[in-house]
């Protein structure tokens, strides 16, 4: 099969960009990453330079992908990553237009590969339990609810690749921060640091220029992991007991 | 006061304004609602003459209303600050937008509200500032002279100009109301399987049933009065 | 050469607790001055970065991923085991021991193996107080599951995602410590070569992936957690990133390469699709337990649709040939059955390389909610990945490199025989042998990273209080640095007509086919032949575009493929060398005549760690040889 592949090529940072248009001859069976390497092996024949993006594990799981397909991050298939969409979602001519995540807190760095380390920050500003290696207490000796840890599994399958970001129309990190704040705030290793916890990630989130949640569910929609928005009410609820109980707002 | 102002100041915290004050609103609505009502009870706006006349001179309630047009002013304000907020966190937009994932009325909350607010501002002129500051004639039930407020909305809904508006601008606020409704108790972190239906439901019933109840009486005043 | 791996004295079961006891200290006021490279963010590196810098070490760890958490630790499926005995089904710190050991193929070192056996259960202690989400019973407790290759239930697990929830675990270690300027973290950063300052690292040479700037940083210990090196086969279930390329540059500086040719080739992968697949995906090994392997009796039936071939003329050729087993047989035996049916000509698929693995009786027996219940996600992968229904027709499977046992020598202190260079997690070879058993690889990993490493780096830095941070700009780093530059600009100069990814698949068919699943003499000395030839053509046809002073992904994969093509001549000359057969490595001229595995102990119990000499010459072989006090030697036999 033909598709008519639209790509946003932009030489680094400063470049201003624009689109591109190739047509790559690739098959249904092929992921979508394959399609873009044959893109990237015709461009290399012709001593072009192969378009940048970024990719790791090509399972799924790693959240290193990162395109915006036409009008969706990670393309039309419903909770999946850009690695394991394969050709078949598209018809034999299709025009496939590739951007990629579009935020203030996501510069671009080259092409489709753009610069995501807010993300690390905002754990490094709290996602986290205050635990140093080498604790004695059993790991049998709390038992949790299992409806609760399955929750809590739930919220910490996120892969950090930003397709809420990207999808949200204001560019708000709420549904990662919030995945993040529940995983840990369900357990109850998590539960001391769980208010001052939301704060600093949330904090965090608007020091880097993300937007702010208005609800339009377009995260947990284009999720690859379809992470409920459940967890950014239990942030909202979350970061209310630390405003308004928490008796430091360190 | 430092806390406060970071608290409230916070993303969560500017949506919190955003939900308190839209539900505040929303009970608002009710009651207006409920008031106009009397417009359709047929005995020549003589309820609603009076409900008005009480509307302005208790004490209490004008403390109130003074309440309701400050919450209505920190909803705008609050929304159009997340607005620009939201705006400069995706500077260069996709070439190809979105148009799968979330509703239409939730991606457009803010032309939705500057709609509703050239709206507003008309409306009040109309009405809030013609009975306070405009000549607006008397009519006397018993108990000394009335202003005649039934008498100037016949006479605007009588200009199908100014029934298209209202109308048009009910379905604005009905897909205002549709997202803005179930968000806030999202926002307020009311989020729960059990009462999201319920949530869910209300929403859709109340942004339904008080936009058409506010619609139906301009359409009466054209359609039946005049 | 001599190799010393410092063994403890003592008893098998004392001698951690005995090192622990007597190993040197470095006082808080020390720690503070003494700094530590880590290279790499998967299990092994984020663990042991955030352990050491939680002691005081001021720690540089690298990574060149955009963010630690994406190492690829974070696809691992299935699970960790630990000696918990949490199911009370007679688990021990010496039946883990016993079972990885004889899983290894009695190729491994008894000493580390027991440790790692011991330290398994700190391991879950330390995941859960962190807030890992592991499975769990409805009473709240821990849930187990049972991995093929043992009789107990101690495999912990969280759903198919054990490796992504144990790496956030420590990449939240990882992330607290960066908040508190412990550690400094440099994502998108390649290192690319060792500083050896009097015989020690002291540093390390790195390229920012981003602008193409090479930089100095000094540590007084370089450790290496870079992970395996399956990529060497081009394609491989590992990310399109993992290379060779900081174990190898290590290995070029002196430090010995143990047992290279050990490769583990999972049985249960989703075949190869067309010519421009990139990488294989693994289906969990959990999948054997109900489903049936088979191909058709028939060579005309392979193309046949398999729900048309009756019974009688399919040949479940696991139950038929180990009948004890079935398709619950170790991997590399499951592995081995399935390429001699394609070899035969009874593959499946449109290409004839694959298998089926069948559900339809484990549906009529248990039920479709059951399977479903078992497999969904796994179910739903295939399907995805195939557009083919599993509930409906067989899978199609096939075996693909999975994990690379091999790596640098390493002593009891996880120390190479470099002073000041460590290598931990898959990088090393220590503690898997020939053969490495299912959900070993997180233990290790986090083990050495947690647990093992933050001690015995301790006795050689307390040597080191008196030393001061080198500045970088000492004759060393000048010449390593050179170095570097000179070997980018070659590349960057050649301007072939080839690119990297033409050289690294037919690196990867050649390793496939004849250093692969079974391997014979005359292969891989026809394979050293080809490699030299296809290494040469590279340094003077390959095509790298753009400049190396910008973000160019063509030039990192070069670099890594350059080092590659020169492990792959050195994994062949271990393979050629080690005349027996044992665990993932099978030469065909050694095999019983049952055509079963012939390890050949009284010649070849040793690790075979191996000292670079020059490019295209054949390195030096240095012999450790393995004592085995503890276990008796046993034939392992699945019929």
């Amino acid at each position: 099969m033909k598709v008519k592949v639209k790509v946003w090529r932009q030489k680094n940072a400063s470049d201003k960009g624009g689109f591109k248009e190739y047509e790559v001859l690739t098959d249904p069976d092929s992921s979508f990453l394959e399609m873009i390497d044959v893109l990237n092996q015709d461009l290399l024949n012709k001593k072009e330079d192969p378009v940048a993006f970024d990719h790791d594990c090509r399972e799924g799981i790693c959240g290193a992908c990162s395109m915006y397909i036409n009008g969706q991050p990670h393309g039309p298939s419903k909770g999946t990553t850009t690695c394991q969409l394969h050709m078949r979602s598209f018809k034999d001519g299709d025009s496939i237009t590739i951007e990629p995540w579009r935020a203030a807190a996501f510069p671009v760095i080259k092409d489709l590969v753009v610069d995501r380390t807010a993300f690390d920050r905002i754990i490094q500003a709290g996602g986290y339990i205050s635990v140093n290696t080498g604790v004695t207490v059993d790991a049998n000796a709390v038992p949790i609810e299992k409806e609760k840890a399955d929750e809590a599994f739930k919220a910490a399958a996120c892969i950090g690749c930003g397709a809420c970001v990207a999808a949200c129309k204001n560019a708000s990190a709420m549904l990662f921060v919030s995945a993040k704040v529940s995983h840990l705030a369900l357990l109850p290793q998590g539960a001391p640091e769980a208010d001052i916890r939301a704060a600093k990630m949330l904090g965090q989130m608007d020091k880097e220029g993300f937007g702010s949640c208005t609800n339009t569910q377009a995260c947990e929609a284009m999720c690859p992991k379809e992470i409920s928005i459940t967890h950014i009410a239990r942030l909202n609820r979350q970061f209310f007991k630390s405003g308004f109980t928490a008796s430091d707002q360190s | 006061m430092s806390w406060i102002s970071s608290v409230l100041g916070s993303s969560i915290g500017k949506k919190l304004l955003m939900a308190l004050s839209g539900l505040f609103i929303c009970f608002f609505l009710v009651i207006h609602l409920t008031g106009n009502l009397q417009l359709l009870a047929g005995d020549g706006g003589q309820s609603f003459n009076e409900y008005a006349k009480l509307m302005t001179s208790n004490p209490l309630i004008k403390f109130v209303s003074i309440g309701t047009y400050l919450v209505f002013l920190l909803h705008i304000i609050d929304g159009l600050m997340l607005v620009f907020a939201n705006k400069k966190a995706r500077p260069v937009k996709y070439a190809v937008g979105a148009k799968k994932g979330s509703s239409i009325s939730s991606r457009n909350m803010g032309i939705l509200g500057s709609i509703i607010l050239v709206f507003l501002v008309i409306h009040l002129y109309n009405f809030w500032f013609a009975y306070k500051f405009g000549s607006v004639p008397t009519v006397d039930y018993g108990h000394g002279p009335v202003k005649n407020l039934y008498a100037v909305v016949a006479l605007a809904f009588a200009n199908p100009l100014y029934v298209i508006l209202y109308v048009l601008s009910m379905v604005a606020i009905g897909f205002h109301l549709l997202h803005g409704f179930a968000s806030a108790f999202q926002t307020l972190g009311l989020n729960h399987a059990k009462y999201n239906g319920i949530i869910r439901f209300a929403g859709i019933a109340y942004s339904i049933l008080i936009p058409l109840g506010f619609a139906i009486i301009p359409i009466y005043f054209y359609l039946v009065l005049a | 050469m001599q190799l010393d791996s410092k063994i403890p004295e003592g008893d098998l079961a004392d001698k951690w607790t005995k090192y622990k006891s007597k190993v040197k200290l470095v006082s808080p006021a020390n720690k503070r001055r003494i700094e530590v490279i880590v290279i790499g963010s998967g299990l092994a590196g984020a663990s042991a970065a955030a352990s050491m810098a939680e002691m005081g070490y001021k720690v540089k760890c690298f990574c060149f991923q955009d963010s630690p958490r994406r190492a690829h630790s974070i696809a691992a499926q299935g699970g960790i085991n630990a000696a918990k005995n949490y199911q009370n089904d007679g688990d021990s710190v010496f039946r883990l021991f016993y079972d990885t050991i004889k899983g290894g193929d009695f190729r491994s070192r008894e000493a580390n193996v027991h440790r790692l056996a011991e330290v398994s259960a700190s391991i879950i202690d330390q995941c859960v107080a962190q807030g890992v989400p592991f499975a769990r019973e409805y009473g709240g407790l821990l849930a187990n599951r049972s991995f093929g290759g043992v009789q107990v239930s101690r495999t912990f697990y969280a759903s198919g995602q054990t490796g992504q929830q144990l790496l956030l675990g420590a990449y939240s270690a990882l992330s607290r410590q960066i908040a508190k300027g412990q550690v400094e973290m440099f994502n998108r950063h390649e290192m690319l070569d060792v500083v050896m300052i009097d015989g020690k690292a002291r540093g390390i040479i790195s390229r920012e992936l981003i602008t193409g700037k090479i930089d100095r940083h000094f540590g007084h210990a370089v450790v290496l957690a870079s992970g395996g090196y399956g990529n060497v086969f081009f394609l491989s279930t590992n990310a399109m990133g993992s290379n060779v390329t900081a174990a190898w540059k290590a290995h070029k500086r002196g430090a010995l390469m143990a047992n290279p040719c050990f490769t583990q080739i999972h049985p249960t992968c989703i075949p190869v699709a067309g010519e421009h697949q990139s990488k294989l995906t693994l289906m969990s090994e959990s999948l054997r337990n109900d489903g049936r392997v088979w191909v058709p009796k028939k060579k005309e039936d392979c193309n046949k649709d398999p729900r048309q071939i009756k019974e009688e003329d399919r040949d479940y050729y696991l139950e038929r040939i180990y009948p004890a087993f079935g398709n619950l047989v170790p991997r590399d035996v499951a592995s081995r059955a399935a390429k001699y049916m394609v070899d035969e000509g009874r593959g499946v698929g449109k290409t004839g390389v694959a298998v089926y693995l069948d559900f339809s009786d484990a549906i009529k027996r248990l039920g479709k909610h059951v399977i479903e219940e078992r497999y969904s996600n796994l179910f739903e992968m295939y399907q995805r990945i195939t557009d083919e229904n599993p509930y409906e027709q067989p899978m199609r499977i096939y075996p693909a490199v999975h994990y690379t046992m091999g790596g640098l020598w390493v002593d009891y202190e996880l120390s190479t025989n470099i002073p000041g260079l460590y290598a931990i997690g898959e990088a090393n070879f220590s503690d898997h042998g020939a053969n490495r058993l299912g959900a070993s690889a997180l233990m290790q990993g986090l083990a050495d990273g947690y647990f093992v490493l933050p001690y015995t780096i301790g006795n050689y830095l307390s040597n080191d209080i008196r030393v001061d941070a080198i500045p970088t700009s000492h004759p060393a780093f000048d010449k390593a640095e050179q170095a570097v530059k000179e070997r980018i600009n070659k590349l960057m100069s050649i301007q072939g007509d080839l690119s990297v990814d033409h050289f690294h698949k037919k690196l990867g068919k050649i390793m496939w086919d004849k250093c692969g699943m079974s391997r014979h003499g005359d292969g891989l000395r026809q394979a050293q032949k080809e490699i030299a030839e296809l290494r040469e053509e590279f340094w003077s046809n390959v095509f790298v575009p753009g400049s190396d002073s910008e973000f160019n992904p063509e030039l990192e994969k070069a670099g890594r493929v350059a080092d590659f093509l020169e492990l792959g001549e050195l994994m062949v000359l271990d393979a050629l060398t080690r005349e027996e057969s044992c665990g993932g490595h099978f030469r065909e001229e050694y095999r019983t005549p049952e055509g079963e595995a012939d390890r050949r102990d009284d010649l070849f119990t040793f690790v075979s760690a191996w000292k670079h000499t020059a490019v295209g010459q054949e390195a030096e072989l240095v012999k450790e040889e393995l004592e085995f006090n503890n276990v008796e030697l046993k034939v392992r036999s699945y019929k």
